[in-house]
């Protein structure tokens, strides 16, 4: 065990004078549910995008799924998948369309993508709606589906930005067994929230603080070294410490 | 009387009937909370309250004057902020205020004491084109420009969606500052845990309300002993109380699992021999208290049976 899938060693982004991602350094193990929290603008999307070949970095030095995010951006990408909770599926296309879609991008043969397509209808139990548009389905029916759409080409790593974000509280904890499932069969899972029962949920939590990472650890080391009973407790002590000081 | 009245409400798009005949009254100088996830209704009912959308049925009275025909009138009084953010990003931060503040006839001078609190924040950055802010400015500015008139009701629309926690924190404590003016407050949030936040909240899924009353009472709603569960590996002890004869409902609830049983007296020692019996390590039962999420989870199983 213990294979590093993300090794990140003194990563830096600057916009002009602005330091976004500020030399961050961590690691992250096969199979591990990793947390990556943060402020609004802390800096997190800009690290993601680095992670996921979508961005250079200024310096320092990313390996994801085994490649080098500066020099080998598009194998990267034929490796991980990503899902993002602003854009996920095609909401005009149909349910069978929008499988069939990410299939042909991630390289999948036809035959590949028709027996992807029935298994992912099966499991989620989607056959009744395979023709029916994306847009006409309830947002927990479709992150369920982007979900499953983003492990298609079987990857090594699953990068997911705020997969749940006003997904109702039954289909938030039915996302989170998918990926218990996913985690269970050996693919990385990083994953970004902001709610903190969620952090509790991740084998490992790195909190970003103004282009820093401040913290890391799992949920009950950070509640040791923080003396908090919750992570939102040890989330507003990180995140505003100077009220810490003043009460 | 009441601040907002609504009666029978309901508005249709097409085949799907985003609002389904709501009824329910907020007083004067509330903190009023629509709780519920996406898709639940929550912005078709604000922008009907804000005399934006007119309904299919029944009908909205805010300050005793109707959404729809008396609009104009309304408008007056109503401060609305949106969901998604709607001032003109080309514009600088001054000149989006002055702008509302001219709609309503009014100068950011004469109302200057009602937003003072949140502008004062972003005062610095007043050359500053919307579009460049920051989200939290954004939201500070947003707020500044439906408060601009000195409005009785503010409609504030998922105001604290896609927001770190530690700024809804803010943004909350905000809120009871406004309300201690007087002001009446309807906001809506798919976050359950801002329910304890307001003075009484309703829960909505679907297009209907499954329940309104003061937040501690509508955690109450939830019937059933609620037990934390604790062990490792956590996702296989979900599995294996799925599984376990008695069990009425298993969720990750942060730290713990929340566990429901069917039966009215649970031995707690029965639950951890089996927890046990498999080989799970540190495992720990006790009874809990019940929240917010708990109770939303259960009406949605009532509704959906």
């Amino acid at each position: 065990m213990n294979e590093k899938v993300i090794q990140v060693k003194e990563l830096t982004r600057m916009f002009g004078d602005f330091t976004a991602v500020d030399h961050i350094t961590f690691e992250v193990e096969k199979g591990e549910i990793f947390g990556f929290l943060g402020a609004n603008g802390a800096g997190k999307t800009t690290a993601m995008k680095m992670l996921t070949g979508l961005l250079s970095p200024t310096s320092g030095e990313a390996n994801v799924a085994g490649f080098n995010v500066y020099k080998e951006p598009e194998k990267l990408k034929k490796n991980i998948g990503y899902m993002s909770q602003k854009f996920a599926l095609y909401d005009d296309l149909t349910v069978s369309e929008n499988i069939r879609f990410y299939g042909g991008i991630y390289g999948l043969s036809n035959k590949e993508i028709n027996q992807k397509r029935n298994e992912l209808l099966d499991e989620l139990d989607l056959q009744s709606v395979r023709d029916s548009r994306i847009g006409s389905l309830p947002l927990g029916w479709k992150q369920k589906l982007a979900f499953s759409v983003a492990l298609i080409h079987n990857p090594k790593i699953v990068f997911l930005d705020e997969p749940t974000s006003g997904v109702d509280p039954i289909t938030r904890r039915q996302f989170w067994n998918m990926i218990y499932e996913a985690s269970a069969n050996g693919i990385t899972v990083f994953v970004t929230t902001h709610y903190m029962d969620e952090a509790e949920y991740c084998d490992r939590i790195s909190i970003m603080v103004t282009g820093n990472i401040e913290a890391m650890g799992t949920p009950t080391e950070l509640k040791d070294q923080f003396k908090s009973d919750s992570m939102d407790d040890v989330f507003v002590k990180l995140v505003r410490p100077e009220q810490e000081d003043a009460s | 009387m009441a601040m907002i009245s609504v009666r029978n409400l309901t508005r249709t798009f097409g085949e799907i009937v985003a609002v389904n005949n709501l009824n329910f009254e907020i007083e004067k100088g509330e903190l009023f909370g629509f709780i519920g996830p996406d898709g639940a209704g929550k912005t078709t009912l604000f922008r009907i309250l804000a005399t934006l959308l007119i309904p299919d049925e029944g009908e909205a009275r805010v300050m005793d004057l109707d959404t729809v025909k008396d609009y104009k009138k309304l408008r007056q009084n109503l401060g609305y902020m949106p969901g998604k953010f709607s001032l003109y990003s080309d514009l600088s931060v001054e000149e989006n205020l002055n702008f509302f503040a001219s709609i309503f006839g009014s100068t950011i001078e004469e109302n200057y004491d009602t937003i003072k609190d949140i502008y004062e924040a972003i005062e610095p950055f007043k050359k500053r084109r919307a579009g460049k802010l920051s989200g939290g400015m954004k939201q500070k500015l947003a707020l500044s420009c439906a408060l601009i008139h000195s409005p009785d009701v503010l409609l504030l629309d998922e105001p604290t969606t896609g927001v770190d926690a530690v700024s809804r924190r803010e943004f909350w404590d905000t809120l009871n500052r406004l309300k201690s003016k007087g002001l009446t407050i309807v906001v809506s949030t798919p976050y359950m845990d801002e329910a304890n936040r307001c003075d009484r909240v309703a829960l909505m899924q679907k297009g209907s309300i499954m329940g309104i009353d003061t937040p501690e009472n509508v955690t109450e709603m939830k019937q059933k002993t609620v037990f934390g569960v604790k062990g490792t590996p956590r996702y296989q002890v979900i599995k294996a109380l799925r599984d376990y004869p008695q069990v009425d409902s298993v969720y990750a609830f942060g730290e713990y699992l929340h566990y429901t049983d069917k039966r009215e007296d649970v031995d707690i020692q029965e639950i951890r021999m089996f927890l046990l019996d498999q080989g799970f390590k540190g495992v720990e039962v006790k009874a809990v208290n019940p929240t917010i999420e708990d109770a939303f989870m259960a009406l949605m199983e009532q509704h959906d049976e």
